[in-house]
Formats: C-alpha cells, sequence, structure tokens
C-alpha cells in the first residue's frame, strides 16, 4: 500500500496495514465528493449543495488524517500545538475574510488564498525536504521526492508572491497600472538559470536543504516579476491562471508526500483554473502568453478625459433616458466593471423593477470579462438580488440585441466597441456585445474617456446611440426619480 | 521507475480529464463561486501541513508546520464560507422566504 513507502512515513513501519488502508479509503471518499461537488455547479439551484458536500469530503479528509496521525504515534506534543494553533488561527482569520469582504472585493479574497494555498503547498515540500536532509547519514533523496519537491517549490512560491501582487493591485495599494520593472526580463533569465542550476545540484544526489530554500527565494522573486507588468484588467486571465497555479502545486505537494487526495484535488483545481484561464483569454481574443508578457492593460478608464471625441457625439438627460426606458418594449442593460466601482448594483436592480413592474421586458447582457474575475460581475448582481435567470452570456444574447429598444450600457466600454470586428486596431477579433445593433442606445459614461484598449469606442458616435455623462451611481438615480416623477408608479 | 511514482502520475492524469470534463460543464453565472470552491478544494493542502507537524522534531520543523498549518487552514475554511456566501445569493430567488434570512448577511 502507497502510504507505507511515503517519504513523509517510511522512517517508521506500521504493523496494521489495515488501518492505513482504510484512511486511504476515507481519502477517496472525500475526493468523491469532491467531483461530485464541482458537479452539482453545474446550475445555479444544486450549487450550493455542492460546495456543502465538497466542505463535507474536506472534513472527512482533515478527521482522517488526524486519526492517522494519533495512531502512527510519531507527533510531539509541540507537533501538536503547532497543528492545533495554526490551524486554528488560519481558519479564523479564513472565516473573518470570508463573512466580512465585500462582493465588489472578491477578486482579491481569491487571490489571497491562491497564495496562502500555493505557499503551504511549497512549505511542505519544504519541510518534507528539510527533514530528510537533516537525516544524519541518510541516503540521497530518491529522485521522485526531489524533482517534485523542486516543481511543488517553484510553482507554490510563484503564485504566492504573484498572488500577493494580483490581490495588491486589485485592492489598490500596488498601481494596477503595468509596471514594468527595468530589466526584469533580464533579471527573470538570471533566476531562471539560478534555477537550474539549483535543480541540477539537488538532482545530483546533494542532499541541500539550503539549495532548495534558494529556489524557493528565487520563485517568490519571479512572481513578483511576472504579475508587475500586468495591468488591471487583465486580472480575469492572471487570477484563473494563478489558480490552475496553486491546483498543481498542491499536486505535486500530493507527489511529495505520496497522498492521493492531495494529487486528485490538486488535479481538479488545476483542470478548473486552465479552462477558466483559457475562457478569458478567449473572450479577450488574447494568448495567454500575450498577457504574461504584459504591457496592454493600462490603468483605469477614467484617466484620459475628453480624448478622441473625433465623431459626432449626442449627449441625452435623464428625462430623455426615463421616458426611452419607460415606453420600451424591450430593454438589455449591459453592466461593465465601472457600474460596480461605483456600487450601482442596488440602483440597477431598483431601475429594472421599475421598468418590469411596467411591463417591459429587462435583461442583462454579461460579457465573459466584465468585471475583476471570472463571473464577477453575476455575483453582483445576485448581490443586488438580480434573478440569474436575467443574466444573459454573451451567446445568448447576442441574437436579441436587433429587438431590444433601447441597451443601457453602464461601465463598459471596449466590449462594445464595434470596430472589434473589423482588423487593424487594439480590439480587433475580440468578441464583443452587440450593442449597436439595438433599435437605440443609451451609454452612461462620466466622459469620453478611453477604455483600457485605449482607443475611440465608435459605439459612442453613432447616431442611435444617446451619452448619458454622469457617474454610474448618480446616473441611474437620476433616471430613476425622472422615471417615477414622469411617467408615474402605482 | 518505482511504481507508486507510475501510480500517482496515472492518478494525477485521470483527475485532471475528470476535471475538465465536470467543470467544462459549469455555467458562466457561476464562475466566480467556481472558482471560489476549486479554491477551498485545494485547502486539502491542510492534511499536507498536518502530517509535516507530524513528522517536525525540531524548530524549523515546528515553524515550518505552523505557517503551513495558518495557511492552509485560512484557505480551507475561507474558501468553504466565501463560497457558501456566493452561492446563497444564487439561491435566494426560488424561495423568496429565505429572501430576508439572507439579507442581513448578504447587503454590507
Amino acid at each position: 500500500m502507497g502510504a507505507v513507502t511515503a517519504s513523509i512515513m517510511f522512517h517508521f513501519v506500521s504493523p496494521s496495514y489495515a488501518f492505513e488502508d482504510g484512511i486511504t479509503l476515507i481519502l477517496l471518499l472525500a475526493a468523491t465528493c469532491f467531483v461530485i461537488g464541482l458537479h452539482l455547479m453545474n446550475a445555479p439551484p444544486t450549487a450550493n449543495h455542492g460546495n456543502r458536500l465538497s466542505a463535507v469530503g474536506m472534513a472527512v479528509a482533515v478527521a482522517a488524517t488526524l486519526a492517522l496521525i494519533a495512531h502512527d504515534g510519531t507527533i510531539t506534543t509541540t507537533g501538536w500545538l503547532m497543528l492545533a494553533v495554526g490551524g486554528v488561527l488560519g481558519s479564523g482569520i479564513g472565516l473573518y475574510l470570508a463573512r466580512s469582504v465585500e462582493m465588489t472585493a472578491m477578486p482579491q479574497l481569491v487571490s489571497l488564498f491562491n497564495a496562502v494555498g500555493g505557499g503551504a503547498a511549497a512549505l511542505v515540500a519544504i519541510a518534507d525536504f528539510v527533514r530528510l536532509a537533516g537525516i544524519a547519514g541518510a541516503p540521497t533523496i530518491a529522485a521522485r521526492i526531489s524533482v517534485t519537491s523542486v516543481l511543488d517549490v517553484v510553482i507554490g512560491a510563484v503564485t504566492l508572491s504573484g498572488s500577493i501582487v494580483a490581490a495588491g493591485k486589485l485592492q489598490g495599494f500596488i498601481p494596477s497600472n503595468p509596471i514594468v520593472i527595468p530589466g526584469g526580463r533580464f533579471i527573470n533569465l538570471v533566476l531562471a538559470l539560478a534555477l537550474c542550476a539549483g535543480t541540477g545540484y539537488i538532482l545530483s544526489g546533494a542532499n541541500s536543504d539550503i539549495t532548495l530554500i534558494g529556489i524557493a527565494i528565487a520563485a517568490l522573486v519571479m512572481g513578483v516579476i511576472m504579475v508587475m507588468p500586468i495591468g488591471g484588467a487583465d486580472m480575469p486571465v492572471v487570477i484563473s491562471l494563478l489558480n490552475a497555479f496553486t491546483g498543481t502545486a498542491v499536486a505535486m505537494a500530493g507527489f511529495v508526500i505520496n497522498s492521493l487526495g492531495l494529487i486528485i484535488a490538486g488535479a481538479l483545481v488545476g483542470a478548473s483554473g486552465s479552462i477558466l484561464t483559457k475562457l478569458m483569454a478567449d473572450a479577450m481574443n488574447r494568448s495567454i502568453l500575450n498577457i504574461v508578457a504584459g504591457g496592454f492593460g493600462t490603468g483605469d478608464t477614467a484617466s484620459v478625459i475628453g480624448a478622441g471625441a473625433t465623431g459626432q457625439v449626442r449627449s441625452v438627460g435623464a428625462d430623455d433616458v426615463a421616458i426611452q426606458l419607460a415606453y420600451a418594449q424591450k430593454v438589455i442593460i449591459v453592466p461593465g466593471y465601472g457600474l460596480a466601482a461605483a456600487h450601482a448594483q442596488h440602483s440597477v436592480k431598483e431601475l429594472a423593477d421599475l421598468l418590469e413592474k411596467r411591463g417591459v421586458e429587462v435583461s442583462y447582457a454579461i460579457h465573459p470579462v466584465a468585471g475583476r474575475m471570472p463571473g464577477h460581475m453575476n455575483v453582483l448582481l445576485a448581490e443586488a438580488e438580480v434573478p440569474y435567470e436575467e443574466l444573459k452570456t454573451m451567446e445568448e444574447i447576442n441574437p436579441e440585441f436587433p429587438r431590444a429598444d433601447v441597451a443601457l450600457v453602464i461601465g463598459a466600454n471596449d466590449v462594445t466597441n464595434p470596430a472589434a470586428r473589423r482588423p487593424g486596431n487594439a480590439v480587433s477579433g475580440m468578441p464583443i456585445l452587440d450593442v449597436d445593433k439595438a433599435k437605440s442606445i443609451i451609454v452612461i459614461k462620466r466622459s469620453m474617456g478611453y477604455g483600457y484598449a485605449g482607443i475611440d469606442n465608435e459605439l459612442y458616435t453613432d447616431p442611435k446611440t444617446g451619452m448619458f455623462f454622469a457617474d454610474a451611481q448618480a446616473g441611474l438615480r437620476a433616471i430613476i426619480a425622472a422615471v417615477k416623477t414622469l411617467v408615474g408608479v402605482d | 521507475m518505482d511504481t507508486s511514482l507510475i501510480t500517482d502520475v496515472t492518478i494525477f492524469v485521470l483527475s485532471l480529464l475528470v476535471g475538465f470534463e465536470v467543470i467544462s460543464k459549469v455555467p458562466q453565472t457561476l464562475h466566480t463561486p467556481l472558482m471560489s470552491a476549486a479554491n477551498s478544494i485545494h485547502g486539502v493542502v491542510i492534511v499536507g501541513a498536518f502530517l509535516i507537524a507530524s513528522t517536525a522534531h525540531n524548530t524549523v520543523g515546528y515553524v515550518l508546520a505552523f505557517i503551513a498549518a495558518v495557511f492552509a487552514g485560512m484557505n480551507v475554511v475561507g474558501g468553504y464560507a466565501v463560497t457558501d456566501r456566493m452561492l446563497q445569493m444564487f439561491q435566494r430567488r426560488p424561495a423568496p422566504a429565505a429572501k430576508e434570512a439572507t439579507e442581513q448577511g448578504g447587503n454590507s
């Protein structure tokens, strides 16, 4: 049975294989809960059961591991203390963050959990390696342990520092515009060479824990250099990619300590992160390599005021907008991150309720990269109690735009630019919402500023488009007030 | 090559395939909770943190085990709690009775 040969346990031979086999089977049960839990997430009504089933699996895995540790009896009192105090302290912090986080800050929190997950995985390999290297007169550490340890440490450490930088950019204590580190590529090259040299040294049979720690430090620096030059708009890709990294690091930790539970769970997360990374990159029509190379996603939308107003722009007021909306049959709302940044989700919902009371059909067009992580906009609107049936994906809603009397764009920019259909500009080939096909268009926006792509949005100069220059929150309040006074509500 | 490594690699590859199969069916609406749920699942690294605590016999070992336990504990408990909070928002609608109950927790 596998666990007996596990590096972490090989120094004692348990007389009762049956007990350890039992533990392995229980871990298999936990892994089954994870898979079924993820499967249940394919529809909103069952998703919560899925997450709870997965949590039950986790509790079972933790309980089985504690039983195994107690049964083996190699743990010292200090060991128990570290495990208990550390576990409780971490859980407390995690619970506090989970309860208090605002939905707009969800990408930061997910990044933070990526960071600590990757960090923990790296620490598992380091601790195991340090222990093995410290055994006097021990034979050379087997290649299968050292190779997976190095991989675990490199991926885990890159994830730890990279995710912290990503969270910092999202939270705003690190500027969200791309920061190009002078000589970043050169430093990366040097670090990569150092990593290779260190790995070679370890694989040559040196039980050198100092080398492994050096590798960890180099990887931490690489994580920072990797994420720093990536702009705010590319965060959905970066978070997904780091999520995939964390999963891989955990799977590697599973190889190191020969734990099937870690291997299976890590692989599941690796798959999930990879799928989301690909979806996000496709939605921006950019390759993952191109995003990691950085330099495209610039700062925040409002930075260029009044720039590029080349065509004729028709400006409208709250009253015009209110009348148009109230007498429409079908309205499609196109929310972007600007909506979330202005905390205007609840106002959108209020406006939609007013319109629906008048018999207007309201739905929401959600571009895959609306927000700062995959599906972020859906969560923000769900928080405002918008029914999820009204949230339409790009594929679902695009055929409906020609039938829409009004498309109301709030805080979205590049994803609505018809220029994407033509070659030769910064957004060419990017999948967009066909907002310009609606019968009329209203855009709530503070100024004519550029989006992340830094080009004019041709939608704004379309004769069908009325620009309502206002902050998302203030603009929506004005429209709601105008609907109430002009049209009246029962 | 030793057989347990082959077994481990086999399980890793098959789990990846299962992951691709199951996760590609999750709708876009649930992508944030999905990532957060996947996040909690990689919190299983807490098992690894516990195992290194069980073999630690010196200060370095204890410190590493302690930090790993804090990290993993944060990951696993925070991950499940926040996913649960998000998914309750997606459940609200069909049961209007539950609406008021979750409202206090959901609105910040």
